[in-house]
């Protein structure tokens, strides 16, 4: 892989678990959703990390977390070499301008009493250096034009717009402070197929124009790897698998993720009676009370007794070491081995 | 004349089949059209995909057939539904009641607004034989088990007694699966059966409801906006838009050669997981308005094709032919130009 120096995120074993407590007056914790399990990835600029997992994975929850919306129960997020996580006040308000989030729902993620001007400036309000008093009108009219918009639709109501169009009045707001970094969480699950493609497509035109690094979260795989340089598989709260999208899709050694990327149905009808399908026993397990040692072990086929002692590790695989094949990358599995679901 | 007597299959009579069906809702702004002219057909052991983006008149339409449609607003202007010949819309509420469940049944979205959360799964699931059948409470419970085991719920004898939130969403649509397969319908009309599912969980729902399709030889008519769960399962294609279905095809044919442009677009918006292009292509605009439909063909204003005809002239609907005139079974366009869409 490219050099491209140091990278402008980097997450180091981000824990986050939400206590589970009974009683009224006198609270006792039970337990603990263990939402995020030593989580650990880098961002490099410019560059788009897609993070996909079924729900309840915990892939929202490291958006928060890289968001600062959720304090990590231990980890750390260093921006630039700075450990965000705990920052808070001024320092916390300089760094968030340079993090920006795109939510899932553009219905309920815009305030509908405040008009489009309103939403895409508000940003310049906390931050009054981003824009000076006067040219706030005129930038927001830039943001809009940038996204595809009008910019006449200024004094419009969130309401007045279609689910795609509300989308981008999102990613303009997230857009107003120049961010570095943008975390996307769903943007265009909500959205019809026909109306996603544009989204997609300005999200990437966006990103050569602004050099924008993307933490694109999302559950459909084809989009993940259309938008993404890089991919991380998560399963109930842990990395499975992590590389570059041709090493995922075309390589993965999880076993999970060859039985996500088997399950997701093929728009093409050709040699569907002969596809091979890994189709998963049950359900996800609780993230309140995972299994033991590998998590996905209760769903797993290939299961061993280790599986259920020893935690495997996010590494590239012993046998994989020397190879020069896109197995070569990550993945926590025991058992880890090469197979190809795609064919492509 | 009842509908009792013609159970035994007639040949040339599709079992059900939907004739120009037109529905309107009146609202404030005026009637919003939101069938105009609807025709399909589904025979038994066949499955017919309804293919749309929200709005287009797909759910609409299967609950006019179901007769479960909110009038007012919504009031059905013309056309018919017809049962082995019989025209239901025609009949009284009564004999409509006896149809509902028995010979035709619906699968819902989403299993936890579609299940009555303070009535047991087993009480719910025995209603259809008590009221139907005249079960006793004791023979519907035990009917009830049966068909929990059926669609493979584990430990079904015990989870009867549960109530809907105490199941997980994938084992919630098998209870709405069990539910409409209690009386052993001809048709069941799944509406976005998975859309609220992860894949891994999706590819398992879709596996069962493939299999109980054959073993009772029912006709399944899917409505989806999921091009990949078509190509996986339908047997035929019903395309719709602004309320009407643009084009009519076998699964194979449709994805291999499009014969309308809103069609192709749909098939080349899709990011596929095996090929990774530049930019994807994007439909331009918006679906239209349902109470402002865009005269002439609906998908003008969108349409790279578009030509002064279509503003003006609806394109009625055509069979789709060979270059040399000679017929595709069971194909038509509603396209001015299909010739051009489909032989270049």
């Amino acid at each position: 892989m490219a050099d491209r120096g140091e990278p402008i995120l980097r997450v180091r074993n981000l824990v986050k678990h939400f206590p589970l407590t009974r009683g009224i007056l006198f609270k006792s914790q039970i337990g603990a959703v263990q939402a995020v399990d030593d989580v650990s990835f880098d961002l490099y600029e410019g560059e788009t990390l897609g993070i996909v997992g079924e729900s309840g994975c915990g892939k929202s929850t490291v958006a928060k977390l890289l968001m600062n919306l959720e304090q990590p129960t231990s980890g750390e997020i260093f921006y630039k070499g700075e450990d965000i996580s705990k920052l808070s006040g001024r320092a916390l308000k300089a760094v968030r301008r340079n993090i920006q989030m795109v939510f899932q729902d553009p219905y309920t993620s815009l305030n509908p009493r405040m008009t489009v001007g309103d939403i895409i400036g508000e940003p310049f309000a906390i931050h009054p250096d981003a824009a000076p008093k006067g040219s706030r009108d005129k930038r927001v009219r830039e943001l809009l034009d940038l996204v595809g918009l009008n910019p006449e639709y200024i004094n419009r109501y969130p309401h007045q717009f279609s689910g795609g169009q509300r989308q981008r009045i999102g990613i303009a707001r997230g857009l107003a402070l120049n961010p570095e970094i943008i975390v996307c969480d769903e943007p265009v699950s909500a959205l019809d197929v026909s109306v996603q493609a544009q989204v997609i497509n300005l999200m990437e035109r966006l990103q050569n124009e602004l050099n924008l690094a993307y933490v694109f979260i999302a559950h459909d795989l084809s989009i993940v790897r259309h938008i993404s340089d890089r991919v991380g598989v998560m399963y109930l709260g842990k990395l499975a698998e992590v590389g570059t999208d041709a090493q995922i899709y075309d390589h993965p050694t999880h076993p999970y993720t060859q039985a996500l990327l088997s399950a997701v149905p093929q728009p093409d009808p050709e040699g569907r009676d002969t596809r091979e399908r890994i189709i998963l026993a049950g359900d996800v397990p609780s993230p309140a009370n995972p299994p033991s040692g590998c998590r996905f072990r209760t769903r797993c086929w290939k299961a061993q007794d280790i599986c259920a002692e020893e935690v495997p590790l996010l590494a590239v695989p012993e046998r994989y070491k020397d190879s020069d094949t896109g197995a070569k990358h990550e993945s926590a599995c025991h058992f880890a081995e090469d197979k190809d679901i795609v064919h492509a | 004349m009842s509908i009792e007597m013609t159970k035994a299959e007639t040949p040339g009579v599709p079992l059900l089949e939907v004739r120009d069906l037109h529905v309107e809702f009146r609202t404030r702004e005026g009637a919003a059209k939101a069938v105009n002219g609807v025709s399909y057909s589904v025979d038994a052991g066949e499955t017919l995909a309804v293919l749309g983006e929200s709005g287009s008149g797909k759910s609409v339409t299967a609950q006019t057939i179901m007769g479960i449609l909110d009038t007012p607003p919504g009031r059905v202007t013309g056309g018919q539904i017809l049962y082995r010949g019989e025209d239901l819309l025609t009949l009284p509420e009564e004999a409509r009641r006896r149809v509902r469940g028995d010979k035709i049944a619906m699968i819902f979205q989403d299993a936890l607004s579609a299940l009555n959360p303070v009535l047991t799964v087993g009480n719910q699931l025995g209603e259809m034989f008590r009221v139907h059948r005249g079960f006793s409470r004791k023979a519907a419970k035990a009917k009830a088990v049966e068909l929990m085991d059926r669609v493979r719920i584990p430990a079904a004898k015990e989870r009867v007694n549960d109530y809907p939130h105490q199941f997980s969403g994938g084992m919630r649509q098998r209870i709405m699966i069990a539910m409409a397969l209690a009386l052993e319908p001809d048709v069941i009309i799944a509406d976005e059966p998975t859309t609220a599912l992860d894949v891994t969980v999706q590819a398992q729902v879709m596996d069962l409801l493939a299999e109980l399709q054959r073993d009772f030889h029912m006709g399944l008519i899917l409505i989806t906006h999921d091009l990949g769960v078509v190509a996986d399962v339908a047997d035929k294609i019903a395309v719709m838009y602004a309320g009407r279905i643009v084009e009519n095809a076998p699964v194979h044919e449709l994805y291999k050669r499009p014969a309308h442009p809103y069609t192709r677009g749909l098939l080349d918006s899709i990011p596929r997981l095996d090929h990774k292009g530049k930019e994807l292509y994007a439909i331009k605009g918006l679906p239209p308005s349902l109470t402002a439909i865009p005269s002439g063909c609906a998908f003008n204003p969108r349409c790279a094709m578009a030509q002064d005809i279509c503003r003006t002239d609806v394109p009625a609907q055509v069979d789709v032919t060979e270059r040399d005139g000679s017929p595709l079974g069971g194909r038509s366009s509603a396209c001015h130009f299909w010739k051009e869409t489909i032989h270049g």
